[in-house]
């Protein structure tokens, strides 16, 4: 299991049964394969409210998720259009929005859209998703590609939202915002927590309290 | 009863220049690739181009953005296509990006007489700058004007004569949405049936917003796969 399967797995343990969930690109597209059952029913805004996991043998170019992929589809799954999928998120009717992000910071905001001096140019569904879902939750790697870390006291990049995240997960820890802060509320039982103190430039608070996640040699 | 079945040849030619041109589809899925593929042929200049991403790079819109026919892009996501960034950093193309959801709903207050609305999506980020803001019930709202275009390109699944719609799966997306906010609107449609066809209870655009309806001769499936 890799850094990105990790994270993806860690994911499960935060989705309610039962909810409506919106998956972004990256990391989050990996979630629906570690799913216990199918009350979980996952919503993406190019207009569609059921996605699954995708079976090999019924691939369909016209049935995709927000990155363009193909996806399968859920038994009670239904389509609509692009204004109606974007009332659902800003209406307030996704219980829960995973989200991928550059870089996330103290103060509970993410950046995940753009990067100054590279060519992006794209705000794409992310925007109006940290607007509007219930509960918003990061997935990313701890580091970046350059071994600095994406966890920062304030971001770099532009900000995508002013809405706090409220649940980081990364292939170190989950953080938890409480208490206009973030805790460290989870661990996996691979990484120390100096460790984690070293490789993370934010503040974050250390109850005496942290959970363990354990994870077998392999990683899994 | 009215028939709507056109020929491709001649409803492209309703396409001017100058004009502003909405056109239906996420990446490649669900766009109407005959209507592109006739609009790269045919002679016009200076388009505004609703689109959230214009296609992908050398296919679709991604085609038509190459012959310099293009003056402006509105849209959501431009990333995925290298050539509209390119275009964009050398100051050969005008783009005006907007979050997805906002693109959305100001094509269907286009196409329901709406002149624009407040939205919170965008608040203390670097696309509020310089948007006249609204406080409501405490919160920041950020003003966004409807679109309306000249011209409407859109896919359906299905087509009756008359013009009533129905979508397939992911494809419908931006379609349905555009098939309103246009002046005329055109329609390509895999499969064209006769008028009672198609179950009342299941068209999603009713007729009265279609002005042409021609047939998809170029559809996803043999279009060389997959957009990625």
């Amino acid at each position: 299991m890799n850094s990105k399967e990790r994270i993806a797995k860690a994911a499960v343990s935060e989705l309610l049964e039962g909810s409506v969930i919106n998956l972004g690109i990256g990391i989050p597209t990996l979630i629906p394969r570690y799913l216990p059952n199918d009350a979980y029913y996952i919503h993406t805004e190019n207009g569609l409210l059921g996605v699954a996991e995708l079976d090999e043998n019924s691939i369909d170019v016209e049935r995709v998720n927000a990155g363009k992929l193909p996806v399968g589809e859920s038994i009670g799954a239904s389509y609509f259009g692009s204004s109606s999928s974007f009332a659902m998120i800003r209406g307030g009717h996704i219980d829960i929005a995973v989200l991928g992000a550059l870089q996330i910071d103290q103060s509970g905001k993410i950046a995940n859209w753009s990067i100054p001096g590279k060519s992006i140019l794209g705000v794409g569904g992310a925007m109006d998703l940290l607007t509007g879902a219930k509960k918003i939750i990061v997935t990313t790697t701890h580091l970046a590609n350059d071994g600095t870390s994406k966890f920062l006291k304030e971001c770099s990049y532009p900000i995508t939202s002013n809405r706090i995240v409220d649940v980081l997960i990364t292939d170190k820890a989950i953080f938890r915002w409480k208490n206009n802060q973030y805790e460290l509320s989870k661990i996996y039982s691979d990484v120390t927590i100096e460790e984690i103190v070293n490789h993370t430039e934010a503040y974050f608070a250390i109850p005496s309290n942290v959970e363990i996640i354990e994870v077998k040699e392999n990683g899994e | 009863m009215k028939d709507k079945l056109a020929k491709v040849e001649d409803v492209i030619r309703k396409i001017e220049p100058g004009m502003s041109v909405m056109v239906g589809g996420f990446g490649l899925i669900g766009s109407p690739l005959t209507l592109i593929e006739a609009l790269c042929h045919h002679e016009v200049s200076g388009l505004t181009i609703f689109s959230n991403n214009m296609g992908e790079k050398n296919k679709g819109l991604g085609n038509l953005l190459l012959q310099q026919k293009v003056k402006k892009i509105i849209g959501s996501y431009f990333t995925s296509n290298s050539d509209v960034v390119k275009l964009h950093n050398d100051n050969k193309i005008n783009v005006q990006l907007l979050p997805q959801g906002t693109f959305a709903e100001a094509i269907r207050a286009g196409g329901a007489g709406i002149g624009g609305f407040y939205i919170k999506v965008g608040v203390d980020t670097e696309i509020s700058n310089g948007i006249e803001k609204r406080i409501i019930d405490g919160e920041t709202f950020l003003f966004q004007k409807a679109l309306k275009a000249d011209i409407a390109l859109i896919k359906a699944r299905k087509a009756d004569r008359l013009g009533n719609l129905v979508y397939y799966k992911t494809a419908q997306n931006f379609n349905s949405d555009m098939a309103t906010a246009a002046k005329i609107v055109i329609v390509e449609a895999d499969e064209i049936v006769e008028v009672g066809e198609i179950n009342p209870e299941e068209i999603v655009t009713p007729h009265l917003y279609i002005d042409y309806i021609v047939p998809s001769t170029i559809s996803l499936r043999n279009y060389g796969g997959d957009s990625q």
